[in-house]
């Protein structure tokens, strides 16, 4: 595989995809509210009306509004307007088809210019709710690999890390610790082994950002892995993710196998002399094990307790060897910050904290997602 | 070493009596295996092992550990440390209430006080039939149809005290 060979890929993917696209969320939390019941209603529509030659319905991602799930976006090729509809009910999702057609539906419309949506700048979830997680050639015809491609032929390691420091951003995990200054010192480490963990344990009440990223966009995740192993000089990865997150961890499980079949992953990525393979590690319920020397005992099979820090994960880690550390969310900027430059991210944090986002950003600012 | 040999025949022998169990041996055997007999695949095989046989009884653990040349020990605090592993048999149906934050303010404090009232049993516990099984669940991430349940593996949500116990009870026989 070479960059023509993704090129092609994501051509044939665009070729393939029909005009109108009904998006329905097929996520966590639209789930809960019964999401698939709409979907396979809305498959059933399409059929039935013989629409197939120019709708298709998608399962996607999160859309970024649970509260009112099951969300349901059309996309049409021939405009640029959205029309979106909230809590719908398998029972009448199929009004949504007939919508299409002149028909009247009954499900709630609702604004997907609404200030809560218009406000935001999506950087790391930019594809998430547009394209379907467990099909890579969705990602592929979004420009995804393109990043790794461009860090592999493009950029020596050096140049990836120095780009982590210019982006000025901060571990996403919550610790706010400089990416770049991490990467580097595990990149300065010797030894020919080193290892990049991806932090996917997150426990705290009311937050998934992180499962909304591997549930949306899980390639995302697993390209900013490879980028990070050949900046720091790892080529083994591994994610380890909550138990608690079924759908994350079987979505991550498709897009390693997939990445792998087309060489993206595994040995002599993209035709390169780089090889990265990645492991899924899963949680057993341990709420400490989101530390991260809790975490590395978990994944060498021990109990999660913490050890005292100094050595640092990135001298000692992971089997004693040097080892990078990031939060999932840190892990899906990687590919922006290639992609942009490091200076060219957006800034919505307050002027002094330099970063793309912080954890402390005011209610005022845009919010980045 | 005598004592391992012993144990050896009594596992094949209940395994030869049982095949049930036998099947429900192989399961981890192939974890294991595929993971090449790897210490560190401890926690995926003690998942496998959850899965197949419900919750891990102590036998498990001794077979677990001889095969991955382990001491029961660490085999056993590990088994100990993650809440996702259970050393008791589970009821025939599971309820588990989430008791994250946005939860516990639309009151599943209130719907679990009401649930162990009614079944008579405390969280983490079965009912004596062995029918019903109750636990509570850090945030199980459905905060925007809080409070949510989970029903042998299905998650309902923007539930109340009724509607719950009616669920529960259509379980007892």
């Amino acid at each position: 595989m070479d960059l023509q060979d993704l090129h092609d890929m994501a051509a044939a993917e665009r070729d393939r995809q029909k005009p109108i696209r009904v998006l329905c969320c097929t996520s966590t939390g639209c789930q809960a509210a019964n999401s698939l019941g709409v979907k396979r209603n809305l498959d059933s529509a399409i059929k039935r009306g013989g629409l197939s030659d120019r709708v298709e319905a998608i399962g996607v991602g999160c859309m970024g509004f649970c509260g009112r799930g099951p969300l349901v976006e059309v996309h049409s090729a021939d405009t640029t307007e959205i029309t979106l509809y909230e809590e719908v009910t398998p029972e009448d999702s199929a009004s949504i088809i007939e919508a299409l057609d002149g028909g009247s539906t009954t499900c709630l419309k609702g604004d997907p210019n609404h200030p809560f949506f218009s406000r935001q700048v999506r950087i790391v979830r930019e594809n998430s709710g547009l394209i379907n997680p467990e099909r890579i050639e969705e990602y592929i015809a979004v420009g995804g690999y393109e990043a790794l491609y461009k860090a592999l032929y493009e950029m020596s390691p050096e140049d990836v890390v120095q780009e982590m420091t210019t982006s000025g951003i901060r571990g996403r995990g919550g610790g706010g610790y400089p990416t770049g200054l991490k990467w580097a010192t595990v990149a300065k480490m010797p030894g020919d082994q080193k290892y990049v963990i991806c932090n996917g344990d997150e426990g705290d009440p009311g937050a998934f950002m992180d499962r909304s990223v591997l549930e949306s966009d899980p390639h995302l995740v697993l390209e900013g892995m490879a980028i990070a192993g050949y900046a720091v000089g790892a080529n083994h990865g591994y994610i380890y993710v909550r138990a608690e997150y079924p759908l994350a961890i079987a979505r991550l499980q498709k897009a390693i196998q997939q990445a792998k079949q087309r060489s993206l992953l595994g040995s002599q990525i993209l035709g390169s002399p780089f090889d990265f393979k990645v492991d899924i590690r899963i949680g057993a319920g341990a709420f400490v094990c989101g530390e991260e020397t809790g975490l590395i005992q978990s994944i060498e099979g021990r109990r999660g307790n913490p050890i005292p820090r100094p050595p640092y994960p990135a001298q000692k880690g992971l089997w004693g060897c040097p080892t990078l550390i990031n939060n999932v969310e840190t892990l899906a900027n990687i590919t922006a910050i290639v992609r942009r430059g490091g200076a060219g991210m957006p800034r919505s944090a307050p002027r002094r904290a330099k970063a793309p986002k912080s954890s402390r950003s005011p209610a005022r600012s845009a919010t980045t997602v | 070493m005598p004592a391992t040999a012993a144990t050896d025949t009594a596992t094949a022998k209940s395994t030869d009596a049982n095949p049930k169990v036998d099947k429900r041996l192989k399961v981890i055997d192939v974890t294991m295996k595929r993971n090449h007999y790897r210490q560190d695949a401890l926690i995926e095989v003690l998942h496998k092992a959850q899965e197949a046989f419900g919750y891990l009884e102590p036998e498990i653990l001794e077979y677990v550990a001889r095969h991955l040349k382990l001491p029961l020990s660490r085999v056993y605090g590990v088994a100990t440390f993650y809440h996702l592993f259970s050393l008791k048999p589970s009821g025939e149906h599971t309820c588990v209430v989430c008791m994250g934050t946005a939860c516990y303010v639309k009151g599943a404090g209130k719907i679990l006080d009401q649930l162990q009232a009614e079944l008579g049993i405390a969280v983490g516990e079965t009912t004596p039939d062995g029918q019903i099984s109750l636990a509570a669940a850090r945030c199980i991430g459905a905060c925007g149809i809080a409070p949510a349940l989970v029903f042998d593996g299905a998650v309902a949500g923007k539930l109340d005290t009724e509607e719950t116990l009616a669920r529960v009870k259509a379980w007892q026989p």
